[in-house]
């Protein structure tokens, strides 16, 4: 069968709205009034990007939202979309002491959600003003997180500074994919704008080494920063793989921001194939659209899953059926259109994974979402970028204090760097990457900003999670081990 | 369960909590609907000459998300003729019999004082309670706490309510003075009963920032108002305790003052009080607070072995006195208890920057396993031996009882300001060396 939208605009709205709405004024005036305000707070720690968490929530029981979102702001401008996006009970609210408390760690993200929505809703403009222009350029490949955190602390240094992108609209995988119900993609594009305002400017529908070779760039530019992110699915390399009805899931989500979601396309039996946040993403929103069924299949046990424990919740909560230590073998198809996937039982010997003989069987399906991990572009990378060094993961080798590639003047950040994190570790690395751009065009070293909370600490009031970020499930393990 | 009824000064009760004078207590409605809930008695609105009241009349402090800690008004006495109220208080005598009625009052001339006595008399009131405390629109036409700020008038004045008083006269006292024992002993010297305080303190509880008029907003305009509610509370303890202590007054205490709870009520009742008023707690939820106070000091009582009220009354009054009396050689010393701290760090910060800089952060690993035992999170350490235990860090804990003021053994007998004083002067003791 081809896919065909299922839901009426209304009721696919509805079923997508926010799964943590916004809060009421004096929602978020009570939420706020349950934070200790902890001196050298561990939620600023938790925060890639060194929020001062503690100090704008006090500004928002205060009724200076203005203030708290420049709070935000000056520490992560995309500190909108990260409110939204963020898995934060990993991160700032992970490292809560309410949890040790034993009461419910404040609601971060919603908090930031609230003092970011009021500096869109008046249209402030709550960024420093960009220091005079000091004649350097810098060009950005990439107008993902990494490439706008970056873009955003080099314009205010003063750079001139250019960002390419191919697709259509700024923003990247916060633009293009999101579940919808943690986030439209109209709060990154008003990043975008913000970020626009700055001086920066975007040169979209652009692919490099297509429309524009990067030895232009490192001829007009005084240096580079790489922000591509990664590549496509991965192949799954089975018969039927080529199937109309056989989709990269971020294909399929990016496809419900760029339609009406009355317009998305969808079957009504899904498998996703892969157990990452992603396909999370990809199972609850198709069952939001309509689908009667959706299955996750994953080659390993439920205690494997790369997905954070929140989204599995979410998505058992949304009716999501489970099918651990499974693997496709084959796609299934009638007059060209998908019917079923062959999934095969897998077994774990010797630490690697082994299909078990015999357990085939025939699982009935119309749309199959591949959500098995995005590939690494090393070979594009390669071809653009003579000499740039990969580790064995095929991540770009780099400087961790100052994001610097192999190559001296082209620096990295985000997935192309780590292999694939969250939004924030990428806004991060942009910024870090924006700072040893300017180290090393200038020898200056920037920091900050400077955080009341931290004041008097040894290691100063701007250190933060910027500078050495704890990870709290890292911090879990540690305390399991004792 | 312990007895609750009392007998103030001639005026019997069922259980020490009166509806104070104000707004609760303005008609026989309410008093119907105080004593059906269980309050013992109601002081009855100020009866005098009627007013005019205006709108609105009302502001409060709101803190934390906590409405009405603290509470301003600029109502005045009551705006209902006096022969409406005479004509309430005594329908309500005649449906509560064994409940205490008393008859608010302010009025100017000694003939006027001497009239409303004996009308409140007539109507049947259980005792009479003379308003020298109201600090707005009364104090400007000489009543109120204008009488209540000068002693020789309040004593001139309580003399005129002596002279027709055929019941017990309470005089209740204004806050708004230096020193509140002169006006407590000029109510004494001039026969009075007993006193009760503390009226309302004179505030403005915040500006709106964008009219730049205080609430309560009257056409364009505000005034200085009563403040009451829960943030008077250590106020008004303070001053019952120095009507309780002082020999010179030696009067039944009726305790006013930003009581809600019967923990507020016990400890007011431990200072001296023997018998409470309670206004602002009910404007924010009503008569039925009372139960729960009642049933919590019977409980109270129940646990200490006391079998009534009066067993408790003054208990906590020797132990409160001058600073010279304290002993210069106790100490005691912050604890923190590991298996309690969240590492919130909020006892560092305050003691660093707001006491005396005794406690550090430092790394968590020795302390084992505990709530926020995390690489990178530092936890607080006391360092004893500077600890003046000066009870901060105690008090800005969020955990209940994770840091305990823990008395230590300095092995040095008691000594007051007074002994060393007379030691230094004897030559006996060396000086006590200054902080560095």
């Amino acid at each position: 069968m081809p896919l065909k939208p299922l839901l009426d605009a209304a009721t696919a709205a509805a079923n997508l709205a926010d799964t943590k709405p916004a809060f009421s004024p004096q929602e978020a005036r009570a939420e706020a009034a349950r934070c200790l305000f902890c001196y050298d707070a561990p939620c600023i720690k938790a925060c890639p990007t060194g929020i001062d968490v503690p100090t704008f929530i006090r500004k928002i029981t205060t009724d200076n939202l203005t203030g708290a979102a420049r709070t935000i702001l000056e520490a992560n401008v995309l500190g909108g979309s990260c409110a939204r996006v963020c898995p934060t009970a990993m991160l700032c609210e992970g490292a809560c002491v309410m949890l040790d408390l034993q009461q419910q760690p404040i609601q971060i993200g919603r908090l930031q959600r609230h003092a970011t929505d009021h500096a869109v809703a008046c249209d402030l403009d709550l960024l420093p003003t960009p220091a005079a222009q000091n004649g350097r350029r810098v060009s950005i490949l990439g107008a993902g997180p990494a490439g706008l955190g970056c873009a955003a602390e080099l314009a205010l240094l003063g750079y001139s500074v250019t960002v390419y992108d191919k697709k259509p609209a700024g923003g990247g995988l916060n633009t293009y994919g999101i579940a919808v119900y943690k986030m439209r993609p109209e709060v990154s594009l008003d990043e975008v704008r913000m970020i626009e305002r700055l001086g920066v400017r975007f040169c979209f529908g652009v692919e490099v080494g297509r429309d524009i070779e990067p030895a232009e760039l490192l001829a007009d530019y005084d240096a580079l920063f790489i922000g591509l992110g990664l590549g496509g699915a991965h192949r799954l390399g089975i018969p039927g793989e080529d199937l109309p009805e056989v989709i990269d899931a971020l294909e399929f989500i990016e496809t419900m921001h760029v339609r009406p979601l009355a317009e998305v396309p969808l079957g009504r039996r899904v498998v996703v194939l892969g157990c990452g946040n992603t396909a999370i993403d990809a199972a609850t929103q198709a069952k939001r659209l309509g689908a009667q069924q959706a299955t996750i299949v994953y080659r390993r046990g439920a205690d494997d899953m790369p997905a954070y424990g929140f989204e599995y919740e979410l998505a058992k909560a949304d009716g999501v059926a489970f099918l651990f230590d499974h693997v496709p073998v084959e796609v299934l198809a009638e007059h060209g259109h998908v019917t079923a996937v062959k999934l095969a039982q897998t077994a774990v010997r010797a630490g690697r994974i082994t299909i078990v003989p015999n357990s085939e069987i025939t699982y009935a399906c119309d749309l199959v979402l591949k959500a098995v991990g995005q590939m690494k572009q090393v070979s594009l990378l390669e071809r653009l970028f003579p000499g740039l060094a990969f580790d064995h993961h095929g991540r770009v080798i780099h400087d961790s204090a100052t994001m610097q590639t192999t190559l001296p003047r082209v620096f990295v950040g985000g997935d192309a760097a780590s292999g694939g994190r969250e939004v924030v570790n990428a806004v991060a690395e942009g910024k870090k990457a924006a700072r040893g751009i300017h180290a090393s065009l200038t020898g200056e070293i920037v920091r900050g900003p400077v955080q009341p909370s931290r004041i008097g600490m040894p290691d100063g009031a701007t250190g933060s999670g910027f500078d050495h970020p704890i990870r709290v499930h890292e911090l879990e393990a540690a305390l399991k081990q004792g | 369960m312990a007895d609750l009824s009392i007998n103030f000064a001639g005026i019997r009760s069922p259980n020490p909590f009166w509806v104070a004078s104000g707004p609760p207590s303005n008609t026989a409605y309410q008093a119907d609907r105080a004593f059906e809930a269980g309050w013992g008695g109601v002081v009855w609105k100020t009866i005098g000459e009627p007013v005019v009241n205006v709108s609105s009349r009302y502001s409060a402090l709101n803190l934390g998300g906590i409405r009405m800690v603290g509470f301003n008004n600029i109502e005045l006495i009551s705006d209902r003729s006096p022969e409406a109220n005479f004509r309430e208080i005594a329908e309500v005598k005649r449906r509560w019999p064994s409940h205490a009625v008393i008859a608010s009052l302010m009025v100017d001339t000694r003939e006027r004082w001497h009239e409303f006595v004996k009308r409140s008399a007539d109507a049947g009131a259980d005792g009479i309670e003379l308003n020298f405390g109201c600090p707005h629109g009364m104090c400007e036409r000489g009543m109120g706490s204008a009488v209540g700020q000068n002693p020789e008038v309040a004593e001139t004045i309580v003399g005129w309510v002596m002279e027709a008083a055929t019941i017990p006269v309470i005089v209740k006292l204004t806050p708004n003075i230096t020193n509140v024992v002169y006006a407590a002993r000029a109510a004494k010297r001039a026969g009075a009963d007993a006193i009760s305080l503390i009226n309302t303190i004179n505030s403005i509880t915040n500006v709106n920032l964008d009219t730049l008029v205080p609430e309560p907003f009257v056409a364009g305009r505000s005034a200085h108002g009563g403040y009451c509610g829960p943030a008077v509370k250590p106020i008004a303890l303070n001053m019952v305790h120095a009507c309780a202590a002082d020999p010179g007054v030696g009067l039944p205490i009726s305790g006013i003052g930003g009581i809600a709870t019967w923990r507020d009520a016990a400890e007011f009742v431990a200072l001296g009080a023997a018998s409470l008023q309670v206004c602002t707690a009910i404007m924010h939820e009503g008569f039925r607070i009372v139960e729960d106070m009642a049933d919590g000091l019977s409980a109270y009582l129940d646990s200490k072995g006391m079998q009534r009220l009066a067993d408790l009354r003054g208990k906590a009054v020797p132990q409160v006195g001058d600073w010279q009396q304290l002993d210069l050689h106790y100490r005691r010393v912050a604890r923190i208890d590991y298996a309690k701290c969240i590492g919130c760090n909020l006892c560092q910060i305050a003691c660093e920057d707001g006491a005396h800089q005794c406690i550090d952060l430092v790394d968590p690993t020795p302390f084992g396993l505990g709530p926020g035992r995390v690489p990178g999170k530092p936890l607080p350490q006391v360092r004893e031996h500077d600890c003046v235990g000066c009870n901060l860090c105690s008090i800005v804990c969020p955990v209940d009882n994770c840091i305990t003021m823990t008395p230590v053994d300095t092995g040095r007998p008691p000594l007051t300001w007074n002994d060393y004083q007379a030691g230094l002067a004897a030559g006996t003791i060396a000086p006590i060396q200054p902080h560095p």
